[in-house]
């Protein structure tokens, strides 16, 4: 064995995983493993990974083995202490990466969706790819808990679905959990996603979403990550959008120990509409990470792609987007911005716009900067009696305020301003 | 109110101010103009406490206070204002929002209570009328996409709104057309009391048929070489500022 696959999660090492499960999956779940066997997990080394050193935060605390699930140490969160206040919503609960029905809303009397537990049959939906990261084979390999979630054609859900992970450990755990969402013809959903975790233990989460949104459809979709705990989230979310569909994403990152967020959109129809907003507005030593593509496979669609982080402490954000236009996907306008703020001297981003344009006839733009406050509007604002940590909270407010206000829900805009100006003080 | 001995400032290497002396009285209006270049712009940003600007001599009294030891919030709440050449766009904070905490921070200072909203909203429509300026510009984020006129009415505005005692009007008739500029002067004017002075920073004579001040002095390479009444300032509209600079290097 050569000193630098030394790894106690080396590609080598990686034979230790325990056999997958004889289920529904069996055929993904040994595929999965074969794929995690031949790539391994990223190491320094991958271009993917290049900001984010997964594997050197975990290869400390878990073995093959636990990776692939480990629960001994968990005990139950506060789940009130995490709940939106006034926000009412079909309520889906993972507890340390177990579906908690107990907690969850009876859905079986509402009409237009069904609810069943994911591997109890075959995938609905075949989106994530397990050679394309290591994680999402993981999670497919060894996921145990997970929703296959059906919503009917034409049908507009009464209420949000508010899908809520909490996890507590004060010893290294690991899970892995998953959501197949099909959205019929003309639906409209609401997603809410919530991450928290708390204790003093290294928790590793995957999580992989498949969400396929059907002609004319609407998805709003929001996740809020604010895991207080020593918590390392590797989440993977592919959407594809049907013609004439319309999706509005936003995803708030304000804690963890290292978040990867990859985002796919797959937008495999025309007359498309998307929108994906993002905020992340962290310190201390937290990694956050946003991977986005944007795939425009058809003609006639429009995205907009906005993300803005504000870093202080020694904290690091990486944003890295992916837009696609593919050669039949001619009158697609794309667009793309990427904003920070670095508070302090030891936050760094890494931001890189990758823009792939095979079609002749389209609209693309990006742009990212990355820089301090304002000083001269700083000035201003204290120049007319505003303190200086109040006007650094206005500035920040205000910068943050652009990816807040176009949230779809009044109740959860209000959380979140709470939320960030609470992160600003 | 406002004392000024052998100022002294610089800007990275470059020296700026070199000996302002400088007396203003309550209910008085003084007019400092001089040629481009001459350190007009950063007497003002020196009194209301632009870091990049380093004091490297004088003194400067303010009603009894020290004001190069006060932060720049700190000179506002002890009623400094100054109205800037050119106002900051400031995306996602309006003006309305912006002058709440800017007034009750103000207030808390001098340990007054915070307005609530609809005082707060009073006192804004009646200084509105002040400048003519409408409710839906103050909706906005502060100053963008303002004309420029605009931007020199919310800065008078926002002074009618704190009252300040001691107002510095920097450059405020650069880019202004003429009925802007009355619009400026008269709001300007009708704030003026026994109590209060201001210090117009001007190039042109013009605004000075509407400002009409007490004391006109003529900064010339940081140093003021002349001061004098109103008709100090015709005079160098009539004659330019090259007779100045002839009579600054004569006395040198």
């Amino acid at each position: 064995m050569s000193v630098t696959s030394a790894s106690p999660l080396s590609k080598d090492a990686l034979v230790a995983l325990p056999a997958t499960a004889t289920d529904a999956w069996t055929e993904q779940r040994a595929k999965a493993r074969q794929a995690l066997l031949k790539n391994g997990l990223p190491a320094a080394r991958s271009e993917e990974y290049r900001f984010t050193p997964v594997l050197r935060s975990l290869e400390k605390k878990f073995s093959p083995r636990q990776l692939a699930g480990y629960t001994e140490g968990t005990s139950l969160p506060a789940l009130d202490a995490h709940l939106i206040p006034g926000f009412d919503a079909y309520r889906l609960v993972f507890i340390n990466g177990t579906f908690d029905a107990t907690r969850s809303t009876d859905l079986s009397g509402i009409p237009g969706i069904t609810i069943q537990p994911l591997f109890n049959a075959k995938p609905m939906l075949n989106l994530a790819d397990v050679e394309a990261d290591a994680f999402t084979a993981l999670n497919t390999g060894f996921g145990t808990h997970g929703l296959a979630i059906e919503v009917a054609p034409g049908t507009r859900l009464a209420k949000p679905l508010l899908v809520w992970h909490g996890q507590k450990s004060d010893s290294p755990a690991a899970f892995h959990t998953r959501l197949q969402i099909k959205l019929g013809a003309a639906s409209e959903a609401t997603l809410v996603e919530k991450f928290d975790t708390e204790g003093s233990g290294d928790v590793f989460h995957t999580f992989v979403e498949e969400i396929e949104v059907g002609e004319q459809a609407k998805l709003q979709y929001c996740k809020i990550q604010n895991d207080a705990g020593q918590v390392t989230q590797i989440a993977n979310t592919v959407i594809r959008q049907a013609d004439s569909s319309r999706i509005d994403t936003f995803t708030f990152t304000f804690d963890g120990k290292l978040v990867r967020n990859n985002f796919q959109i797959v937008i495999d129809g025309e007359n498309c509409e998307s929108h994906f907003f993002g905020l992340y507005l962290v310190k201390g030593n937290t990694l956050v990470d946003n991977h986005t593509v944007v795939d425009h496979k058809k003609p006639n669609s429009f995205s907009n792609e906005m993300y803005k982080g504000v870093m202080d402490g020694q904290s690091k954000g990486v944003f890295n987007g992916k837009i696609f236009v593919r050669p039949h996907a001619q009158k697609t306008n794309a667009f793309q911005s990427n904003r920070n703020i670095l508070l302090s001297d030891t936050a760094t981003v890494n931001t890189k716009p990758q823009l792939e344009i095979w079609a002749d006839d389209v609209k693309c733009s990006h742009g990212c900067t990355s820089g301090q406050l304002d000083e001269e509007a700083m000035f201003y604002l204290q120049s007319r009696g505003i303190s200086k940590s109040a006007a650094r909270a206005m500035l920040l407010y205000a910068f943050a305020g652009e990816v807040i206000q176009p949230l779809f829900d009044e109740t959860l805009k209000h959380y979140i301003d709470q939320l960030v100006s609470q992160k600003l003080h | 109110m406002l004392t000024i001995k052998n100022l002294q400032a610089k800007i990275g290497d470059k020296e700026i101010l070199k000996g302002i002396n400088l007396k203003v009285k309550a209910g008085e209006v003084h007019a400092i103009m001089g040629p481009n270049g001459s350190g007009k712009s950063t007497l003002a940003s020196v009194l209301s406490g632009r870091e990049e600007y380093e004091v490297t001599g004088g003194e400067v009294d303010f009603e009894g206070k020290n004001l190069l030891e006060l932060e720049p919030e700190e000179r506002a709440r002890e009623g400094i204002f100054m109205a800037f050449q050119y106002p900051v766009e400031i995306p996602g904070v309006s003006t309305i929002n912006f002058m709440k905490t800017a007034l009750n921070q103000i207030r808390e200072h001098r340990g007054q209570p915070p307005l609530d909203a609809v005082s707060f909203l009073q006192l804004m429509k009646e200084k509105m009328k002040l400048v003519q300026i409408d409710q839906s510009l103050l909706n906005r984020s502060l100053n963008e996409g303002f004309s420029g006129g605009e931007k020199k009415r919310n800065e008078i505005f926002q002074m009618a709104m704190l009252e300040p005692k001691l107002s510095i009007l920097d450059e405020t008739d650069s880019g202004l057309d003429i009925d802007a500029l009355r619009i400026v002067a008269n709001g300007v004017n009708a704030l003026r009391s026994k109590n209060n002075a201001t210090i117009v920073v001007t190039h042109y004579q013009r605004l000075l048929d509407y400002i009409v001040p007490d004391f006109v002095h003529v900064l010339y390479k940081g140093r003021i070489v002349k001061s004098g009444g109103k008709e100090l300032a015709l005079e160098l509209e009539a004659k330019g500022y090259d007779w100045i600079k002839t009579e600054a290097a004569l006395a040198e």
